[in-house]
C-alpha cells in the first residue's frame, strides 16, 4: 500500500515539474510547481517525517509560493508575456540542455546505484520531537545563524525593492 | 514505528535526481526571470528530499534539521531574488534574462 502511494506521488511529482519547465503562461506555472510541493509533501509523510512534511505545506507551497505569485500580478505581464515564451520555447532550444542533463542523470543514477547494498533496511520514523531536541541543542548555533540570514533578507528585500531607486535611475539628478 | 521497506533510500534517491535534472533542464531553456527562480526552487526542493530520505534511512533527525535550514535558506533566496526581479523589471519592462548585459560595457 505505501509502495502504491509512493509510485503515484512520485509520479505526480515528476509530470507536475515536468509541466513547470515547459508551461507557458507563469501562473499555469506556478500552480504546477505547487502540486509538484505537495505531491513532495506526501512522499515526506510515506518516509516518516512528518514535521518535514508539514514545513514543506505550510513554507514552500504556502509561503513562497504566495510571494511568487505576488511578484507575478505585480508584473502584470497578460497575453504577451505567453507570445513571447511561445517564440523562446522553441524546440531547438531544448535538445542541447535535455542531452547534457540526461548525461547528468545518468551519472547520478550510477552514483547512487554503484553503493546499493545496504539499501533494504527498514525507513524510520523521525517525529517533530527528535527533530527539535537536536535543532535547540546540537545545532543551535546554526540556528542562530539562520535567523540572522533572515534579518539579512528581509532588510535586503525591503531596501532593494523600494521605489525611491527607479526615480533615480529615470532623473539622475533628482536625488 | 518502522514502515514498510519500499519506499527505500535507492528510489527516494532517483526521485531526487530525476527532480533535480528537470529543474536543471529548466534552468538551461528559460530566459524568463520568474521560471528561472521557479527552476531554482524546483532543485532546492530536490536536494532537501535527498536530505530527508537519507535521514530516514539512517535514522537521524539530521536530515530534517538540514531540511528546515534549506527551506529557511530558500525562503531568504526567494525575497531577495524577487526584489531584483522587481527592480529589474521597473528599470528594464521585461523579464527577459538575457537583457541584463550592463557589465559587458
Amino acid at each position: 500500500m505505501t509502495a502504491v502511494i509512493f509510485y503515484i506521488s512520485a509520479a505526480t511529482a515528476t509530470v507536475a515539474t515536468a509541466m513547470v519547465i515547459s508551461s507557458r503562461n507563469a501562473v499555469h506555472a506556478l500552480l504546477h510547481l505547487i502540486v509538484s510541493l505537495l505531491a513532495i509533501a506526501v512522499i515526506f509523510t510515506l518516509y516518516g517525517a512528518p514535521f518535514a512534511a508539514a514545513l514543506e505545506v505550510i513554507v514552500y507551497a504556502g509561503a513562497i509560493m504566495v510571494l511568487m505569485i505576488f511578484v507575478i500580478m505585480m508584473l502584470n505581464q497578460g497575453d504577451a508575456a505567453v507570445d513571447q515564451e511561445k517564440a523562446w520555447l522553441a524546440p531547438k532550444n531544448w535538445y542541447g540542455p535535455a542531452l547534457l542533463t540526461a548525461i547528468l542523470l545518468v551519472q547520478l543514477l550510477l552514483l547512487i546505484f554503484s553503493g546499493a547494498e545496504e539499501s533494504a533496511q527498514r525507513i524510520h520514523y523521525i517525529g517533530p520531537t527528535e527533530v527539535g531536541i537536536a535543532l535547540f541543542s546540537h545545532y543551535i548555533l546554526a540556528v542562530e545563524l539562520a535567523s540572522m540570514l533572515l534579518l539579512a533578507g528581509l532588510v535586503g528585500a525591503f531596501h532593494l525593492a523600494r521605489h525611491k531607486r527607479i526615480e533615480t535611475s529615470e532623473a539622475p539628478d533628482a536625488d | 514505528m518502522p514502515t514498510e521497506t519500499l519506499p527505500d533510500l535507492l528510489t527516494g534517491l532517483t526521485l531526487s535526481a530525476i527532480l533535480f535534472c528537470l529543474g536543471l533542464i529548466g534552468l538551461l531553456v528559460r530566459r524568463n526571470v520568474i521560471y528561472l527562480l521557479m527552476c531554482v526552487e524546483i532543485c532546492t526542493n530536490a536536494a532537501a528530499l535527498a536530505f530527508v530520505v537519507a535521514g530516514a534511512h539512517w535514522d537521524s533527525s539530521d536530515g530534517q534539521v538540514m531540511f528546515i535550514f534549506i527551506i529557511t535558506l530558500a525562503a531568504a533566496e526567494v525575497a531577495i531574488a524577487l526584489a531584483l526581479v522587481l527592480q529589474f523589471f521597473r528599470r528594464r519592462h521585461t523579464v527577459d534574462i538575457d537583457q541584463l548585459n550592463g557589465l559587458r560595457g
